[in-house]
């Protein structure tokens, strides 16, 4: 009982990013832009997050105050938010304004947000004198809430009410973007955007519109999941490569989802589990590198049902992948 | 205004071009309060161009609109929908995961939710009004064309237009439903609404419209009351020069049985029958008509015929010589390859020109070789057959094109498909099928074809000719195969029938087949 | 409605597609995205303190100064070249291998197996297997989502890009089980016999002659034979390509082992010619830095050896300046990324132009 508590817990933990990364990435497609560059901007938004609270922590101990946790938890929320946007802006312009093709924009905003994150992560390391790493105070701050009351209750308490602020702040973008699409206005014209550009235009909608705000925003919640990695994962440290591979992990899972947020929440809670399972169990004989390819493996598993399974809905966007232009002819 | 008629549109001076082609140049246009007005012009005359300047789909390079005498500018969909006026595209611009409802309700403004009881009831309300059916919360995937169309009419309706443009909204009904269409067209008449209405088809303006603007190559040509023209003066104004619209149907001796098709069923992607024991076959030296509503089965039967299509049961026979001895070649399960070597020879021109029979990007050379490139020998492709091919059918069939070596893309549609046509009748097939084969070409290209599959007839080939314009099926075969729902409700001759007969056959499978033998 | 005619004026600017751009225009539109994406990058260089004229030119001469950095630039470019060549062969049938890290990978794992294990065969033969079975494991793995994409059209995306990480974890397995180097405690592997080391020509492993000679295979392969055309047209339309009888799930399943083999000679060529070893830095993120080489060469392989032999010296050069003027090499895939970024923008004003509207109209609107 206490093992499955465990591996449950530590999956939600392992599964947050994946579910950000998703979540922004599902935004995004439903625009009918295919973003391959969930990893580039899950970097961007993990050296920002880290950046923005080391620099934040950085200037208060300077004029000499004591830094606060929940300041330095908003500041690198908001700066993994904006950079990773940038990242998705630049995407946004070059396949929406400039018409470049989708893929290879994506993997080159992989391979630049590899870089940016990697780059600005040794350069303030090395002005920094060594590594960056956050106080105490700061860490703090990512660490798991205590809930007066409820984080006691036996059981439910350690599954439901003990994490910390980022899992429950995910879960929530996960509850609003169901119903954004579900039930408003403005998600029906998003997903008639992704789903059939030139409908939605003749309809009136301004593609364009819709299109860059979906991917700018989506891009914005990926740069978050980039920010859990350097606060919570690595606990305020930056290290080398440590987004490596959840970005591609989070693509793959918008497919598990089948492009709703609500299933993502499960996708990701899944996969978090597939991501930690080495650590809780260890089968004699068995390699633990082994484990680490039962995500990709379970991804090809569903990539395979999925395609024999064909249906109508449940797909990807009809218009996802291509570029619009309406005097197209 | 001091002008006593109300003009809902007045278009005066509009030139838009497309890189090199000018789609509309210095187009006059006006249309009048509560009446209809068919806008008349071939295929290419920048019919659909021009009106699409005013659903804001395209702005005109210069000239002015105004709309119920203003002077406006109309930048995208939104601002023509402000102005209250509607556009029914001739490829329905719905979005297919969406019900109708959903689809209807697309880009307004309005609260945050979206009240789907109101839109519903407000469906229905306008629906009585003018005489449709419709249920708000069907899917549009599983929707027959004439209820997409009446969705798109409704779509329209909702936003409040009081102007309506229809594109070619004929080309995909039946000509009973044709008849409804027009009926719900006179109630909105009635109503006070003004409505252009595109079309090609001369009897159907006759019909329904109260004036008749006219278009030729993208220029204005004039307007008529419709009631003081006939069909010859019409299109004498469309074409330029008086034509003949008789379609040739030369006298030909009947040949063999080159193709035999025996109880054929082939299943779509959902596993349901899209071809329903299918029994029927082409003589040499005829040409076998197929008529049917949009997606009854034509496609899978073309396909199916030119080894394409999987074949869930019976057989497709096909003529051949074995040592001089005539037999009967079953193709079922064989892969097209093999086919071909066989000595079967069948040529198909696929609906999909660019997507399908030609290879858009390509030129002309290696389009040309595209079905006969195995044949050479070696790992090498041998190109210089295939481009004294192409040189000798751009003289033969009037090809206008700036040379080989230009992709096939560039070159307007009636030149695309002579490019199809001529390559598949190069390689002397016994079989030919042809699938609307002058969809979307001008007049001229389209009699050259006519004319094309005509000579092929009398060189004793068995034509197919799937066809969705009846009074042309009717003029050039000689029989007519009728599909309704992958199923064969009779095979008729064209002396011996109407487009009625034809209508309600393609609606509806006889009880008791009719069978006409050639 | 009365403000309808205020509201509503022509926009600003408007595009148009182009019919024809003469070769001349092509390259002064490129060459400006390239020099906009150097401002860019010096303004970068610029805003960490460091002057970027001084930064430039210690990269090139980094790169290109000596005998000795000219021969690692080119070793960096022989990889990239053939794996960007591999690619090209999935892209043109519009088959998207996004896995040719994997590739790499299988390729430098099946030709490590003879190189480790069997080095005591005589060299010729030796090297020889080594690069049948990079070939055959690259392709191995290039095929099986070629296979599921032939039968049941699954993604090919996301199924290579998935193939790349099974094929980094199956490495660190080797690394750290069955193939550790037993001589040390670290999970790494152990050196390659010298026996199983490429020789060198004009001072770099002769991988080179070999990106040369396929660079030219791969010219006359799409341009003059029947499986060249047949994927073209497949990349077209596949339903063009089964009404000419072509049987798409075979040249799908052709042309991806011909492209996994590819990237696993540069497997291979890494392994034997440079690395001397496996490690998961073997693929190094080439497998992905090819798909924008071939993009950017428009698959021509003429164009790719260009573009390779130009990212190999960003790459050089960047090694060089973490050392002048401690900026992190990562400043390399920063600066691949922005001079990407451009090039993939001036494609737009090769295919586009602006139309500014029109002065008379503006007064009019400035007159309202």
């Amino acid at each position: 009982m206490n093992l499955l508590i465990n591996i449950l817990t530590a999956a939600v933990l392992a599964g947050t990013p994946l579910l950000l990364g998703t979540l922004g990435e599902i935004l995004t497609e439903k625009s009918g832009n295919m973003n391959l560059g969930v990893e580039g901007m899950m970097f961007m938004g993990a050296i920002a997050g880290l950046a923005g609270a080391y620099y934040y922590e950085q200037g208060v101990v300077g004029s000499g105050g004591t830094p606060s946790g929940i300041m330095a938890a908003v500041v690198a929320l908001v700066s993994s938010f904006l950079v990773g946007a940038f990242g998705a802006l630049i995407y946004a312009f070059l396949t929406i304004t400039l018409r470049a093709n989708q893929n290879v924009t994506g993997l080159t905003l992989t391979i630049f947000g590899t870089g940016f994150g990697n780059f600005f992560g040794e350069y303030i390391g090395i002005r920094a004198g060594g590594y960056v790493a956050v106080g105490d105070n700061i860490k703090t701050a990512f660490g798991r809430l205590n809930i007066p009351v409820l984080s006691d209750i036996p059981i439910l308490g350690k599954l439901l009410f003990n994490y910390n602020w980022v899992v429950y702040f995910s879960i929530l973008i996960a509850v609003i973007m169901a119903y954004f699409f579900r039930k408003t206005r403005v998600g029906l014209n998003l997903r008639a955007v992704g789903e059939d550009p030139a409908t939605a235009d003749a309809a009136g909608i301004n593609v364009t519109k819709y299109r860059y705000l979906a991917t700018v925003i989506g891009g914005g919640i990926c740069g978050i999941g980039g920010m859990y990695m350097s606060m919570v994962t690595t606990s305020g440290v930056w290290v080398h490569n440590c987004v490596s591979g959840y970005g591609w992990l989070a693509v793959a899972l918008v497919i598990f989802a089948s492009w709703h947020p609500a299933r993502a929440l499960i996708a990701a809670l899944v996969f978090g589990g597939l991501t930690i399972l080495r650590l809780y169990l260890k089968i004699p004989g068995v390699p633990m590198q082994i484990y680490d390819m039962l995500p990709y493996l379970a991804t090809i598993v569903v990539l395979i049902f999925t395609s024999i399974n064909q249906s109508k809905e449940n797909v990807m966007p009809k218009g996802c992948g291509l570029n619009y232009f309406r005097e197209e002819r | 205004m001091g002008n006593h008629v109300e003009h809902a549109i007045e278009m005066h001076g509009i030139t838009k071009t497309f890189g090199k082609v000018v789609a509309n140049h210095n187009v006059n246009l006006q249309l009048r309060k509560g009446e209809i007005l068919a806008l008349l012009g071939e295929n290419g005359s920048g019919k659909t161009t021009l009106m699409n300047m005013l659903s804001g789909i395209y702005f005109p390079d210069c000239g002015t609109i105004k709309i119920q005498g203003k002077e406006v500018t109309i930048r995208s969909p939104k601002d023509a929908f402000e102005l209250g006026i509607g556009m029914i595209h001739q490829h329905f611009k719905l979005v297919d995961v969406f019900s109708a409802a959903e689809n209807i309700v697309l880009g307004l403004d309005g609260g945050v939710h979206i009240d789907r009881k109101a839109v519903n009831q407000k469906v229905k309300e306008i629906g009585e009004r003018y005489g449709f059916e419709i249920d708000p919360t069907k899917k549009i995937y599983n929707m027959a064309v004439s209820e997409k169309q009446t969705v798109e009419i409704l779509k329209v309706l909702y936003r409040g237009a009081e102007i309506l443009i229809l594109d070619e909204p004929t080309a995909v009904l039946t000509p009973q439903e044709t008849d409804k269409l027009f009926a719900v067209l006179r109630n909105m008449k009635e109503d006070g609404k003004s409505i252009i209405i595109i079309t090609h088809k001369l009897h159907e303006v006759l019909s329904i419209s109260d004036r008749v603007a006219i278009l030729r190559k993208g220029e204005y040509i004039g307007t008529v009351n419709t009631a003081k023209t006939n069909q010859q003066q019409l299109t004498e104004m469309m074409v330029g020069r008086a034509v003949s619209l008789e379609i040739d149907r030369p006298k030909v001796e009947l040949g063999e049985e080159m193709l035999k098709v025996v109880d054929l069923t082939c299943l779509n992607a959902d596993k349901i029958k899209a071809l329903d024991d299918v029994n029927f076959s082409a003589y040499g030296g005829e040409i076998l008509g197929i008529a049917g509503i949009a997606g009854s089965g034509q496609k899978e039967l073309c396909e199916a015929i030119a080894g394409l299509y999987p074949v869930a049961g019976g057989s497709i026979l096909y003529r051949r010589e074995v040592d001089g001895h005539p037999v009967m070649e079953n193709i079922v399960g064989q892969p097209v390859d093999t086919i071909y070597r066989k000595g079967i020879s069948m040529a198909f021109v696929p609906e999909d020109r660019l997507g399908m029979g030609l290879v858009a990007s390509m030129d002309m050379v290696d389009n040309v070789m595209l079905r006969s490139y195995k044949r050479n020998p070696g790992i090498f492709v041998d190109r210089k057959k295939p481009k004294a091919l192409s040189e000798k059918l751009i003289g033969e069939l009037e090809i206008v094109t700036p040379g080989v070596s230009t992709p096939v893309r560039r070159l307007s549609g009636g030149n695309v498909q002579k490019v199809l046509l001529g390559r598949e009748i190069a390689y002397g097939p016994n079989v030919l099928v042809v699938a609307y084969p002058v969809r979307g070409l001008d007049i001229n290209s389209s009699y050259k074809i006519y004319e094309l599959l005509n000579e092929q007839k009398k060189r004793g080939v068995a034509v197919i000719f799937v066809g969705e314009d009846l009074d042309v099926l009717l003029e050039i075969s000689d029989r007519i195969l009728v599909l309704c729902g992958g199923r064969v409700s009779g095979i008729v001759k064209p002396e011996e029938t109407t487009k009625e007969e034809i209508g309600l056959m393609m609606i509806k499978v006889a009880e008791k087949t009719k069978e006409v033998n050639a | 409605m009365s403000n309808v005619s205020k509201e509503h004026r022509e926009p600003l600017i408007r595009m148009v597609k182009r019919d024809s751009i003469s070769q001349q225009k092509q390259w002064m539109i490129r060459a400006i995205g390239l020099l906009g994406a150097l401002l860019t990058g010096a303004l970068v260089i610029l805003a960490l303190g460091q002057n970027p004229i001084a930064v430039y030119k210690d990269m090139v001469v980094g790169a290109l100064g000596t005998p000795t950095v000219r021969r690692e630039t080119i070793k960096i470019a022989v990889p990239l070249l053939i794996t960007s060549i591999g690619i090209s062969f999935a892209f043109k049938m519009q088959f998207w291998n996004i896995g040719a890290e994997g590739q790499i990978l299988m390729g430098a794992i099946f030709a490590g197996y003879f190189a480790f294990f069997h080095s005591d065969w005589p060299k010729v033969l030796l090297v020889i297997v080594m690069l049948a079975a990079g070939m055959i494991g690259g392709g191995i793995y290039g095929l099986i989502p070629a296979l599921f994409k032939a039968k049941w059209g699954t993604n090919e995306t996301l199924f290579t890009l998935m193939l790349n990480y099974i094929a980094l974890a199956f490495v660190k397995y080797l690394q750290n089980g069955p193939w550790k180097d037993p001589r040390t405690q670290f999970p790494k592997m152990s050196m390659l016999d010298d026996n199983a080391r490429l020789t060198k020509v004009l001072g770099v492993h002769w991988g080179w002659i070999l990106a040369l000679v396929l660079v030219v295979l791969s010219y006359i392969y799409f341009t003059k034979t029947k499986q060249g055309y047949e994927i073209a047209v497949v990349g077209e339309s596949n339903n063009t390509a089964r009404y000419a009888g072509i049987n798409v799930s075979k040249v799908f399943i052709r042309t991806m082992l011909l492209s996994g083999a590819m990237a696993g000679i540069a497997g291979m060529l890494q392994v034997a010619g440079s690395d001397f070893t496996i490690t998961e830095n073997t693929a190094g993120g080439v497998g992905f830095t090819a798909i924008t080489v071939a993009w950017l060469a428009k698959m021509n392989s003429f164009g790719m050896l260009i573009v390779a032999v130009f990212i190999a010296v960003l790459e050089r050069g960047s090694n060089k300046i973490q050392t002048t003027f401690k900026i992190p090499a990562s400043a390399a895939e920063v600066l691949t990324g922005i001079i990407l970024f451009f090039m993939l923008g001036c494609e737009f004003f090769i295919n586009y132009k602006l139309i500014v509207r029109r002065r008379k109209e503006a007064e009019h609107e400035s007159a309202n």
